[in-house]
């Protein structure tokens, strides 16, 4: 009796297994069997129904807004999006595997080289500018600061607003947090590549930073342009040339230190569906988006 | 009739598969978390992951130091407890020992629902609200501390504890509490000396599990304590930024590049998580089991 229960009891439990091992080996094929289609029609014709755009985080968001705009006008059409950063974007487009990469950076010349080697002809398209304020609370009395200045609080040999022409008051630093691209960039063009200081703030979203510098006299932070408003104020920052203020103007104009424009790069001058997608983004609908997800457009 | 039978034994395997789901899912769990987890280990010692004061996952050379983190999520536990215990017993000893009947029958259901509120929801109050309060009260350099993480945690732990030591003051048996009265003590000498002494048991697993249920929280604490992987002082370090284990996890995990060691790191950081949870669950049950009172 007992031995029979036991039995009826491990074959139940055997056939619990077969199911989930059955449900795993599914989800694998059907992964697989997306890969496989997904490399297929990319060989066959880049100008077809279907085209890869890879590349930065910065643009990311953007890309995916547009394609699925572009996707909706165009139903038949297939664009599939994917991150990494602006170098495996670029990476990727030398060794002929996308259509289309983005970049939140200007293609360096041993990538141009490498692609000529590899008889691919970088194009480049800007399709929007992205500008980083930094911000403190409207109460902080400091209105400028230059990069050096900037970079020393951000690394932590400078920790009191005192220092750097303000009142008496610890300095209480904002970062985003490492997944972050805004992060990788303002490390790049202000810390030089050196690390944040270990007692910076960390938080999660844009919104959390306007919200601590909104209420803490003492903070500094920085954010995309976007999400700029009344209760914070934007620094003007000068990077040897003279103080910029942090307008919309002087961001398309270039002038604004923490300014850059998001590119595009295509093999040659682009045909079919890439060429009628970069025309929808360059277009006053595809540049409306632009201002929709938070950059500036580029006319 | 055999039909019958037939039936009864589907449903009963069917019952069995379900529970059997349950099992087979956490099997599941242990085995991929601890696998990408131990995976870390061979590109960085870990000597180093457990010794190391550091988290620079992104820098050259990077640092996955877990000491930062397991303290920031340790004093911030440690904060939620010392702040949810006694005011949680308190209440539970109010709602079953003293209250009208009637006010307890609305106060309990009410300190119920604070358990469904979602989390973000408490991390939004908290930063907006209990974040600068803190700041401007204590006069320090920012709201997003420790403390302000501790006392929200508190506030989240509060359900658990108050309705799991409710139960144990409650199961207390009526004839010893009558005999201390019939000795001549009064209610509060009742209470102090003999009901929760008795209960005694109850109200430690319910404030174990309230510890597993503050340590293992993430939303609010990311959004409120700052996160600055830094090892905090005891207990100036209340009154800094701190960062937990969950919220590192919920930071870096967005974009982290699969199969890097970052995140295999992040698996690690799991792993240990889920150990430490894991141990304090057993313990909870431990004593409740032991020390169950017996007439």
């Amino acid at each position: 009796m007992i031995s029979g229960k036991l039995l009826k009891n491990i074959s139940i439990c055997s056939v619990v297994l077969l199911i989930v091992a059955a449900a795993f080996i599914g989800i694998g094929c059907v992964d697989q069997e997306k890969t496989t289609t997904g490399d297929d029609t990319g060989e066959e014709v880049t100008g077809s129904q279907s085209i890869m755009i890879k590349g930065s985080d910065t643009v990311l968001p953007l890309s995916q807004a547009e394609s699925e705009e572009f996707m909706y006008a165009n139903p038949e059409a297939s664009i599939t999006v994917i991150g990494g950063g602006s170098g495996v974007g670029i990476a990727a487009l030398i060794d002929g595997e996308v259509d289309i990469a983005m970049a939140s950076r200007q293609i360096k010349d041993s990538e141009i080289e490498n692609a000529q080697a590899n008889g691919i002809d970088p194009v480049e398209y800007d399709i929007a500018w992205d500008g980083i304020a930094v911000v403190v609370n409207p109460e902080n009395p400091v209105t400028e600061l230059t990069f050096d200045q900037l970079k020393s609080i951000y690394d932590g040999s400078v920790s009191n607003w005192a220092d750097v022409g303000g009142e008496d008051l610890t300095i209480t630093v904002i970062t985003r947090d490492s997944s972050s691209g805004t992060y990788g960039y303002f490390q790049e063009e202000v810390l030089l590549d050196e690390e944040y200081r270990a007692d910076a703030l960390v938080q999660p979203a844009t919104g959390a930073i306007v919200q601590e510098v909104a209420q803490n006299t003492g903070a500094i932070g920085y954010i995309g342009y976007a999400y700029l408003d009344d209760s914070i104020t934007a620094l003007a920052l000068d990077a040897g040339e003279g103080s910029v203020e942090a307008t919309p103007e002087n961001i398309i104009a270039g002038t604004y230190p923490l300014a850059r424009p998001l590119h595009y790069y295509t093999d040659g001058e682009p045909t079919g569906l890439a060429k009628e997608y970069i025309d929808y983004v360059m277009s006053s609908t595809g540049q409306d988006i632009v201002s929709d997800v938070g950059y500036f457009p580029v006319n | 009739m055999l039909n019958r039978q037939l039936k009864e034994k589907g449903i009963e395997s069917l019952l069995f598969a379900a529970g059997a789901a349950a099992v087979l899912a956490l099997f599941l769990l242990c085995i991929f978390l601890f696998k990408d987890g131990l995976l870390l280990f061979e590109n960085y010692p870990i000597s180093s992951f457990l010794t190391d004061t550091k988290w620079y996952p992104t820098s050259e050379p990077e640092h996955f130091g877990l000491l930062p983190l397991l303290l920031g999520s340790l004093i911030v536990t440690v904060g939620a407890i010392l702040f949810s215990v006694p005011l949680g017993i308190a209440t539970a000893i109010y709602i079953s020992e003293l209250a009208d009947p009637k006010i307890s029958n609305i106060l309990k259901p009410v300190t119920e629902i604070l358990a469904g509120i979602p989390s973000v929801v408490y991390g939004f109050f908290g930063l907006v609200i209990l974040v600068p309060i803190v700041q401007k009260t204590l006069q320090i350099p920012t709201g997003q501390t420790a403390l302000t993480g501790s006392i929200m945690l508190g506030i989240m732990a509060l359900p658990t504890i108050i309705s799991i030591s409710e139960d144990a003051i409650s199961s207390v048996p009526r004839s010893i509490k009558e005999g201390s009265l019939a000795l001549g003590s009064t209610k509060w000498q009742t209470i102090y000396k003999v009901t929760v002494p008795a209960a005694l048991s109850g109200i430690s697993a319910a404030v174990m599990l309230g510890v597993g249920r503050a340590i293992g929280e993430t939303m609010t604490v990311m959004m409120v304590t700052g996160n600055s992987a830094v090892i905090p002082g005891f207990p100036s370090g209340l009154f800094a930024p701190v960062r937990t284990m969950t919220a590192t996890i919920a930071l870096e995990m967005g974009e982290v590049p699969q199969g890097s060691d970052h995140f295999h790191a992040l698996f690690a950081i799991g792993s240990v998580l889920f150990i430490t949870t894991f141990i304090i669950n057993i313990i909870a049950n431990y004593i409740k089991r032991r020390y169950r009172f017996n007439l």
